[in-house]
């Protein structure tokens, strides 16, 4: 039984010749290989993974659903789960730690009431710590959407808050 | 003032661009190559360079491409490693942030000479803004005709893409990396066949790091020979490090191999000597999976010897003494830092990114995890170092990848030079909630019992 899909539940027009052009950068019939991609797309314009985004993406690529969720379950960049429209991304891995990533962990724990790996309640913020993002020399630093926030004070990451609340674009990984 | 080969041009304005890159002198090695040099005279080149890889394991790069299989009828790949991921290195971020068109350019050259028509750059998913920029170089090489078909009349054809991962150390590793670009779980393959002859596809497939591709362009340019006059012994031409943790410049540096590791610590030129005049303590060479050097072995060998940055110098001593020159993560730490929470967050990092495939990495990571949080946090035993050191020795070497080794490392050399901070958290544990342990002892060293 399909059902059919809420309009909502689907790509737009811009994003499917996106997806057709992703898809012919690998050989005909080697599609499988833009599937990181297409689900990072998925993934920033459904809010997140959930078996129906998935089995979407399968149909797009002519894939079984299967093979769409072992990936979607592997990765650390997807979520299965509903998050905050704003992912602030802590890097916690040890040049980070060392330059006081876990003070900055603490103070955002502090400032929007939740605990690493929690949404706040408006749905606004998703606060997760997570191994190196590759920016050991500019640390403590976090990455918000396609952005990554460096040299963090307590001051800066008042600011950052500040900003993604009146403007919360910043989850849209994967969406120019 | 070291030489630049990669950096050179690092600071000119507007350098990202395809224009201000050509004016410096940019694609005038595929000019040279795709002219007057036949694929195997750009492969012997490189050989006689010395150029080894730079992603971490130093394996010579000319060999490597000399084993790729070349059945006829079937299409080769030569795939770029740029799954920068191992903690404490951002170099290849660096490079093609800020000058993608070398790396590009690498590409051309690099693709020519293993005779490939069809090559991918694979980019981890976090870095989706450098790849932006990577992208729109490529559309520019391809707007300026250095990408697509007859590339300057030669004959050779050369279609470039980046594609992005989705969060996975594991892809790093080239086979893992391989799965992933076809559009699976990042699960390394067992080996044989080797990706020379089975990668990509089940095609032919060499996989490159960034630099080592970008580091193709000035042997062209310069030649081989001149390339491998730079450095010291078989560590030949330049190396990119990326320096972190409590020093007082860190950033990325372009080196010639065979600078004193002192000398890079400590001089104004490269990272300025320790943060808040603090005193070192600890030195992590090239990034979190080599082994960790007590103060007393940074700047000199265990022999007395000057320790040098180069593969073999920074090697010298084997794991009782030395370490690895690696990815060129160099994390530096002060005599304020702790070596059991730091080897806890590392065996943390690898637990999160064991692929789950093999059960001794699997399985092994979460226990070192586990046991080196509890003496972190005051409840460790003294029979807890003699269970990490086993957990370790069994997963080393017992694992389809190396991740599994770059797990151990790191555990086996805290407790090798750092056992006596081990010992005083489980003794102290009232203490060590309160302050760090300070500066080891110096000490010879004494071979841990197998």
């Amino acid at each position: 039984m399909t059902a059919v899909m809420n309009e909502s539940r689907q790509f737009t027009p811009e994003l499917l010749e996106e997806v057709n052009r992703i898809v012919s950068l690998f050989p005909e019939g080697k599609q499988k290989s833009a599937l990181i991609r297409v689900l990072h797309l998925a993934q920033a314009h459904f809010g997140y993974l959930d078996t129906e985004a998935m089995d979407y993406v399968a149909r797009l690529l002519h894939l079984n659903p299967i093979e769409v969720y072992e990936v979607a379950t592997f990765y650390s960049m997807y979520d299965t789960k509903p998050v905050g429209k704003v992912k602030l991304e802590v890097c916690r891995t040890g040049p980070c730690m060392i330059e006081g990533a876990e003070p900055i962990i603490a103070h955002i724990e502090k400032r929007l009431g939740i605990k690493d790996g929690e949404t706040t309640a408006d749905g606004l913020f998703t606060l997760k710590s997570v191994e190196c993002l590759g920016a050991c020399g500019y640390a403590p630093m976090l990455q918000a959407g396609e952005s990554f926030h460096e040299h963090l004070t307590e001051e800066k990451v008042d600011a950052l808050i500040e900003e993604y609340r009146a403007n919360p674009v910043a989850n849209y990984m994967g969406l120019k | 003032m070291s030489k630049k080969l990669l950096l050179e041009h690092i600071d000119v304005e507007g350098i990202r661009s395809y224009d201000v890159y050509r004016k410096q002198g940019g694609y005038q090695a595929v000019e040279k190559a795709l002219k007057g040099m036949s694929s195997d005279d750009v492969v012997e080149e490189v050989k006689k360079s010395g150029l080894r890889g730079r992603g971490g394991a130093g394996f010579p790069t000319g060999m490597k491409w000399s084993f790729l299989a070349k059945p006829d009828g079937v299409p080769r790949h030569l795939l770029c490693n740029a799954d920068e991921s191992e903690p404490g290195t951002f170099k290849d971020r660096y490079l093609m942030e800020k000058i993608p068109h070398l790396l590009i350019e690498g590409m051309i050259l690099s693709s020519y000479a293993l005779g490939a028509n069809q090559s991918y750059i694979y980019i981890r998913g976090e870095y989706m803004f450098v790849m932006r920029i990577v992208e729109q170089a490529i559309a520019e090489a391809y707007a300026n005709g250095w990408l697509g078909k007859n590339i300057l009349g030669s004959g050779f054809d050369l279609d470039l893409a980046i594609t992005p991962g989705a969060g996975a150390y594991i892809c790093g590793e080239e086979t893992a990396l391989i799965e992933s670009l076809e559009g699976k779980r990042g699960n390394p393959r067992m080996k044989p066949p080797f990706p020379a002859v089975k990668g990509l596809w089940q095609r032919p497939t060499v996989v490159n790091n960034v630099e080592t591709i970008a580091a193709v362009v000035p042997i062209i340019q310069h030649g081989g020979d001149a390339y491998a006059a730079i450095g010291i012994g078989r560590s030949t031409g330049t190396k990119l490090i990326s320096a972190g943790g409590n020093i007082n410049k860190p950033g990325v540096y372009e080196i010639e191999l065979g600078l004193p590791v002192e000398e890079f610590i400590y001089s104004e030129e490269y990272c300025g000597g320790i943060k808040n005049g603090k005193r070192l303590k600890a030195l992590i060479p090239g990034g979190s999976s080599v082994p960790v050097l007590p103060h007393y072995l940074i700047c000199k060998t265990a022999a007395g010897e000057p320790r040098l940055m180069s593969y073999e110098s920074l090697a010298d001593g084997g794991f009782a003494t030395g370490s690895m020159l690696g990815s060129g993560g160099f994390i530096v730490y002060d005599e304020d830092q702790c070596m059991v929470r730091n080897t806890w967050n590392f065996s943390r990092f690898y637990h999160h990114e064991s692929c789950g495939q093999c059960s001794p990495c699997r399985e092994g990571t979460g226990w070192m995890e586990k046991v080196l949080h509890r003496i972190e946090e005051g409840h460790g035993t003294m029979e807890d170092i003699d269970l990490l050191w086993d957990i370790q020795r069994k997963i080393e070497g017992n694992t389809i990848c190396p991740l599994g080794d770059a797990a151990a490392w790191p555990v086996a050399s805290a407790i090798r030079h750092f056992r006596e901070e081990f010992e005083w958290h489980i003794n102290e544990p009232k203490l060590s909630q309160e302050r760090n342990y300070g500066l080891v002892t110096e000490k010879t060293f004494d071979a841990q019992p197998a």
